[in-house]
């Protein structure tokens, strides 16, 4: 029972991870119902800036607000360079266009930072929160900085204008410009809010798994595994389906034999497929009806 | 999809004369491809071995992505299959390398089609992510410990550990690796001309008819179920055919050279040939053979930027790769002779 408890939080702790990465696939999703494939190599490129400028000794609280404002223009820049040309464009355009955003920031991580494993201190402190508990100091602070953005989140689209004028844009692109708000704005809006988004959760899992160009690649897939299973259209779907995924794969690691330490990846493949040929809209989302 | 064009125009036409413009340069490519390793080095052969190795598994992935219009970020899973398999099946069990084809061929069939029967419901941009699920899980299913003796876990397995490379059949005075490219390129002339009457067929033009228009097709009685599942299940013959030569010419398989990263490379030579345009495998194998030699010359571990940057590039300025370029420059070269 103990074991089992223990796992439990364990799995709530990675499970933040997750949360935070799926919360960022969902607001990409909102914006331009696309996946970006592209989002784990951005958020590692945001945490590597962030480390870069530690290693110059800044302090943690100016490195965070600097690194998300960075990560929050480069990904406004990004959709504004990169994808407003081919906003018209066939879905293959695209997906091409992801993988290719995708092959540059790996590449270019390596061929600034080199591959070489970085450790990166917690904003949190080391150490349990206080003696014999199960969570760390960090795992709490990682689950706490989630919630705080969900919440964050939730609060910008209902009760901001942007954050109405981003729903309508997303729900109705041509009567949204009717009523005369910048659609393509609120994209690239969007993209840098993905981001800002990405460079947290990126951040908040660096202390854990060690800094690397390729750090974020199966975190990445555990996080559309979270938004599927929460549903892509909803914030809240997706940050309680990171949480499931931690503790699914918490248990199943432990309780599974064979399945073990070693097809991690493989149970987000089964949970990704199961989740969108069971259920295509996931736990909360709603279900998008089209007239053919 | 841009490229519907491509192969519609060629469905019903009148009777051609045997010796064609297009025949013609098929003849005059093949004939150099065979003469090739006779007057080049060792590596070289080797990377020409690879080149054709990488068409025959793009030739795959358009079957899937340009004739049917289903998307597969996934394909160097199938690609595994085929090399594991041969690796297997000439290691322990001492199988001849040539037979194992078929066979490899054959278990990707299958893997592709039960694949493709959960992927009918995805569409778009939900197929990607499975593929790229499938993708990034494979090197795990690799290494899995209850069949580690087969696989060799982490470490792989390498192919022809007695014999040290394939074995050249009838006597022929052949180096082993310039042999390999020969039977490289036999296989490949071979599935080459089986794709193409895949797409020339029935069977292809109720591929097409689904990518064009699904609704449309499926009043005309087109079982979409059947063609998608067959469209991904032939596309993962193709790869896993192309996988298990490279087993016969890398010598080795581990899990690590089945990672995402191939599959990207998969999707580059697609784009960058022509989607939909099955010709174009040569060129985009060519350019993700030899584009990385040149970008590691500027830096080591810049392929991946060069790659990206020319996806972009293409995707801006070429939509339909190699095969769209040159098809408006043969079309410019007809109207200047005056022909129409």
């Amino acid at each position: 029972m103990d074991l089992f408890l223990q796992q439990i939080v364990s799995g709530f702790a990675t499970g933040g991870i997750y949360a935070c990465m799926a919360l960022s696939v969902v607001m990409i999703y909102q914006a331009i119902h696309h996946l970006n494939f592209a989002q784990g190599e951005m958020a590692t490129f945001s945490t590597f800036i962030a480390w870069q400028l530690l290693a110059w000794g800044l302090p943690y609280f100016a490195v965070i607000p600097l690194a998300i404002g960075l990560s929050f223009i480069g990904g406004f820049i990004v959709e504004r360079v990169v994808f407003k040309p081919i906003e018209n464009a066939p879905v293959l355009s695209h997906i091409v266009i992801f993988i290719a955003l995708f092959a540059i920031f790996n590449s270019a991580m390596g061929f600034i930072w080199d591959f070489s494993i970085k450790p990166v201190p917690s904003a949190f402190g080391e150490g349990p929160l206080y003696e014999g508990s199960l969570l760390s100091k960090h795992q709490t602070g990682m689950i706490s900085v989630t919630m705080f953005v969900l919440v964050l989140l939730w609060a910008f689209f209902r009760f901001t204008r942007v954050g109405l004028a981003m729903r309508a844009a997303a729900a109705n692109p041509q009567s949204a410009r009717l009523v005369g708000i910048r659609v393509s704005f609120m994209t690239a809006l969007g993209w840098g809010m993905a981001s800002a988004i990405g460079a947290v959760a990126g951040i908040l899992i660096a202390p854990v798994v060690f800094l690397e160009p390729n750090m974020m690649l199966s975190i990445l897939l555990y996080g559309f595994a979270g938004a599927v299973l929460g549903g892509l259209t909803s914030p809240l779907g997706a940050v309680i389906g990171g949480f499931i995924v931690g503790i699914v794969e918490n248990l199943a690691g432990t309780y599974i034999p064979v399945v073990g330490g070693e097809l991690k990846l493989p149970i987000a493949l089964f949970l990704i497929v199961v989740v969108l040929v069971v259920k295509p809209e996931g736990l909360l989302g709603r279900r998008v009806v089209q007239r053919v | 999809m841009a490229t519907s064009e491509t192969y519609a125009a060629g469905a019903a036409s009148a009777p051609k004369p045997f010796i064609t413009a297009e025949r013609v340069v098929y003849l005059l490519l093949f004939i150099g491809l065979v003469a090739l390793p006779f007057f080049s080095k060792g590596f070289f052969v080797f990377q020409m071995t690879k080149l054709l190795i990488y068409a025959i598994a793009i030739i795959g992935l358009n079957l899937l992505t340009g004739i049917n219009g289903q998307f597969s970020l996934g394909h160097g899973a199938f690609y595994a299959v085929g090399a594991y398999t041969t690796a297997i099946m000439v290691e322990m069990m001492g199988v001849n390398y040539m037979l194992t084809l078929p066979v490899a061929g054959l278990i990707c069939f299958v893997f592709g089609f039960l694949f493709g029967l959960p992927a009918l419901r995805l569409d778009g941009i939900y197929l990607a992510l499975a593929t790229f699920a499938l993708a990034i899980a494979m090197p795990q299913f690799l290494k899995l410990s209850t069949i580690e003796h087969l696989t060799g876990g982490v470490q792989g397995v390498i192919v022809f550990s007695e014999t040290f490379d394939p074995e050249v059949p009838f006597g022929l005075p052949l180096d082993p690796g310039v042999w390999t490219y020969l039977f490289t390129l036999f296989v490949g002339v071979f599935l080459f001309w089986l794709a193409r009457n895949i797409v020339a067929s029935r069977t292809g033009r109720a591929m097409m008819a689904i990518r064009d228009n699904p609704i449309a097709a499926r009043s005309m009685g087109v079982n979409i179920a059947l063609y998608k599942t067959l469209a991904f299940g032939l596309s993962a013959l193709f790869t896993g055919v192309a996988g298990a030569l490279s087993a016969i010419a890398v010598k080795f398989v581990a899990p690590d050279s089945f990672t995402f990263a191939l599959s990207i490379v998969l999707l580059v030579g697609l784009v960058v040939g022509g989607v939909g345009w099955l010709p174009g495998a040569l060129i985009g194998a060519a350019f993700i053979v030899f584009v990385p030699n040149f970008a590691e010359e500027i830096s080591k571990g810049l392929s991946g930027a060069v790659f990206g940057f020319f996806l972009i590039l293409v995707i801006y300025l070429a939509p339909q790769g190699a095969g769209g370029l040159l098809r408006a420059g043969v079309g410019r070269v007809k109207r200047l002779l005056g022909g129409r």
